[in-house]
């Protein structure tokens, strides 16, 4: 008898997989992405098997595809996320998220005396560490790690 | 340095920096000259620092400087609840050079973005001082009558000082050997001292000062304050390592000097005052010079 695959999360015929999310950081991707706001169907997984990972997560966003602005958000707490992009069920690009040089307005400071936390300031920061991602603020030079991330 | 901003150390280079400490050298030697008749100096200080307030203020004076600013955040439109942008961008059609100290990290790099004039860090919370940092320089400069190739020696807390920390890289630039005396809870952070070691200079760590004064060429005093420690028997069992008194000066190399950023508490004895060694009021002074150098040269009418 012929084994069938199947798939946890139902396909969709247009749109973005956003696949191999760390499975604690689904939420943080659908927060960060604003998707909690989205009136497109969206489709998602967490504690899925992963021969890779172990665990994984899926988020499926029909009719809906992201800017590099938006991948490179995805990278920060999903570094080994893969977008693919689907038009009428088959894949058309798939993009590897990576951790930008710099990170511009999406994160907040963790030091709570910097002036970004008090001031209607866009925060600024420079990657100083890819692996473990952590982000030296521009205004206070304060290092925030990927624990502490609290998105803007 | 016309028109640039001083938000941290590093803004400025090595050439500008030694141009700033030769510049102050000449105000000292001739501190009251008319050349910033025409130019409004805005000083505005968010949180009280009364002395580094009056240091630039005299600087200012003494070069002919007009100055409008105030000296507490509560006294202006902050208590108000205007943003430090718009108090900034306002005070900016008053005046041509504003000196501020406030009590947020980053705050001044934040005013240096949205100020059309140049912008003086003179203090940002617990970030950078960079005038305090010149003027350790331009004290050390004048007293061993060079900067590279010293013994300096730091005590006390270093671990939450930011005068020590600035003042540290600040001397990496030179060929420094560094003494740190301190608790072993308030030694030098890590960071720091990789930044000693990144460099290939060497530093040594004691918890007693009286091996290092033979030593050292500056023996640069801090406050160690009672809230930093968690068990109270530990401060009183430290803290008098940490008090430097006369009798400890005895084998102290001639060239050597003391050094504070005040305000000390008790850790200099007041005998310590009348030895050729101490030097700390000397070095308030000097910070005058320095800022009158910084004034002058951001505001072009020195070269």
């Amino acid at each position: 008898m012929e084994e069938r695959k199947e798939l946890k999360v139902n396909a969709i015929e247009n749109g973005t997989v956003i696949d191999h999310i760390p499975t604690q950081s689904v939420f943080q991707v659908i927060n960060m992405l604003s998707l909690n706001e989205c009136e497109n169907q969206i489709l998602f997984g967490t504690n899925l098997e992963s021969k890779k990972f172990g665990k994984k997560g899926i988020i499926k966003v029909s009719n809906r595809f992201f800017d590099p602005d938006a991948v490179n958000k995805i990278a920060l707490v999903a570094p080994s996320a893969t977008l693919i992009e689907i038009k009428n069920y088959k894949v058309t690009e798939k993009k590897v998220v990576s951790i930008p040089e710099k990170v511009n307005k999406f994160v907040k400071c963790v030091n709570p005396n910097c002036i970004t936390n008090h001031e209607d300031v866009v925060t600024k920061f420079t990657v100083t560490d890819k692996q473990d991602v952590k982000l030296q603020c521009l205004y206070c030079e304060k290092t925030t790690a990927r624990g502490n991330f609290t998105f803007v | 340095m016309k028109n640039r901003s001083l938000v941290s150390i590093s803004d400025y280079t090595i050439e500008e920096q030694l141009k700033i400490l030769e510049l102050a050298a000449e105000f000292e030697k001739n501190p009251r000259q008319k050349i910033l008749e025409k130019h409004v100096v805005a000083s505005l200080f968010f949180e009280p620092s009364t002395r580094t307030r009056l240091s630039f203020e005299s600087a200012a004076s003494q070069l002919s400087a007009k100055i409008v600013g105030f000296s507490e955040a509560g006294t202006s439109s902050v208590s108000k609840g205007e943003s430090l942008k718009d108090t900034i961008l306002t005070v900016s059609n008053y005046s041509d050079i504003i000196v501020m100290r406030h009590p947020r990290e980053g705050s001044a790099l934040y005013a240096d973005e949205v100020a059309p004039v140049p912008i003086i860090n003179a203090g940002d919370g617990a970030h950078q001082h960079p005038t305090q940092t010149l003027l350790d320089m331009y004290s050390i400069m004048k007293t061993q009558g060079r900067l590279d190739n010293l013994n300096i020696a730091f005590v006390g807390d270093l671990k939450y000082g930011r005068t020590v920390h600035s003042l540290v890289m600040a001397l990496c630039q030179f060929n420094t050997t560094f003494h740190l005396v301190s608790p072993v809870f308030l030694k030098l952070p890590s960071y720091v001292k990789q930044h000693i070691k990144d460099k290939n200079l060497t530093y040594h760590q004691y918890t007693e000062m009286n091996d290092v004064i033979p030593r050292t060429d500056i023996l640069y005093m801090t406050r160690i304050q009672k809230e930093r420690f968690s068990d109270p028997i530990e401060y009183e069992r430290v803290k008098d390592a940490y008090i430097l008194r006369l009798a400890m000066l005895e084998n102290a190399k001639k060239n050597m000097k003391v050094l504070h950023p005040l305000p000390r508490v008790n850790e200099i004895d007041g005998d310590v005052d009348s030895s050729p060694q101490a030097y700390y009021f000397q070095q308030a002074k000097n910070g005058v010079f320095v800022r009158m150098a910084l004034l002058a040269s951001i505001l072009g009418v020195v070269k």
